[in-house]
């Protein structure tokens, strides 16, 4: 295992991340992730899986981890959830773009308009907050945080603040047995 | 013989980067060296500890630091697999006598017969500054690194001074 300097979350959940469910649950779980990423795609459904599963004692967060030489259009991805964020659509788009990654990834950005079109976004209002210099700090924020964390690929996971390696099974069992002391 | 240790002197080297040119530590005395000894080429992407360095070259570079990557792949190899992941550092080659650079900084896996997964951090003068020996498989992330980086004294120097500062004396 890694040492234990290097493998705690070292910017705490707060009010600037993106969270899904109770923001008072026994466990939170972050995710360093990249939209692009196969491996993060193949992730997806077992968050989900976890997500169901903890319902109530589970606090999800994602952070933007975009390897963008290996997965040229995960930054634009990126870029694209924090605009619709401000339209507070951050995860119906976290979700599009995990659910139909094989099919925009094919296509690059023509393939990430398809994502603005499905969640009805508007086109122009989007294109303006695109040029928001605050996107590129959230992500470049969210990335730094991951790197003085110990992320060292994606998806990266923390359970309660420690770097978790190991499979989903692993990770669901793990999150159980926080759950089990909690109680 | 183990890992060298911070105080050591880096040992010097000269490792082939392509077919025809060499890198030698010496070139870059006055600016920080990271050295990243690796055992193989083509390791998964996703979890490619030298995807995510090839990702924080901007980050190296505000802390004075240029990065080598060293295994005993072969020059066509190193080369490849640049091209491929679009790796913007040098691929050196630990080639012949293999693993002869490893063994120097004490991080050649006889059995493998490769070099381990390993980190250093080498100052301006010269001197290991931090090392690090990843277990056998765990990729060891950059955040020792920075943290690393950012605690040289020069690199302490530099943040104190304003902006504009830094800018005219990089």
């Amino acid at each position: 295992m890694m040492s234990g300097e290097d493998a705690i979350l070292t910017v705490p959940v707060s009010a600037r991340d993106h969270m899904e469910g109770n923001a008072h649950a026994v466990v939170t779980l972050v995710e360093y992730g990249d939209f692009q990423c196969p491996a993060c795609g193949m992730a997806y459904p077992a968050v989900k899986q976890i997500q169901r599963r903890y319902a109530g004692n589970l606090r999800f967060v994602f952070r933007h981890f975009p390897l963008s030489q290996a997965h040229p259009y995960a930054r634009m991805a990126a870029e694209l959830a924090e605009a619709a964020a401000v339209e507070g659509q951050f995860w119906p788009m976290h979700d599009w773009l995990y659910e139909n990654q094989d099919d925009w990834v094919a296509s690059g950005s023509a393939g990430l308009e398809a994502g603005v079109r499905a969640l009805g976004l508007d086109e122009e209002a989007l294109a303006a907050t695109l040029r928001n210099p605050d996107i590129d700090t959230h992500i470049r924020r969210d990335f730094m945080g991951g790197v003085r964390s110990g992320v060292n690929g994606t998806p990266s996971f923390y359970v309660n603040g420690y770097l978790f390696q190991g499979d989903f099974d692993a990770l669901v069992h793990g999150i159980g047995r926080v759950i089990a002391r909690q109680a | 013989m183990s890992i060298l240790s911070a105080g050591t002197t880096a040992p010097e080297f000269s490792l082939h980067s392509t077919p025809d040119q060499s890198v030698a530590l010496k070139e870059f005395r006055g600016r920080n060296v990271i050295l990243a000894f690796y055992p193989a080429d083509w390791s998964p992407v996703c979890s490619d500890q030298l995807s995510l360095y090839n990702e924080l070259l901007e980050e190296f570079a505000r802390c004075n630091a240029q990065l080598l990557a060293i295994s005993v792949d072969g020059v066509w190899s190193h080369a490849a697999l640049a091209r491929e992941r679009k790796y913007h550092f040098p691929l050196l080659s630990d080639f012949e006598p293999k693993g002869q650079v490893a063994r120097a900084y004490g991080v050649y896996d006889e059995a493998a017969g490769v070099a381990q997964r390993a980190l250093f951090v080498i100052d301006g003068d010269g001197v290991i500054q931090w090392s690090y020996l990843s277990p056998m498989g765990v990729n060891p992330g950059a955040g020792g690194i920075v943290k690393a980086l950012e605690a040289l004294p020069s690199n302490n120097i530099q943040k104190a001074l304003p902006a504009d500062a830094v800018q005219e004396n990089p």
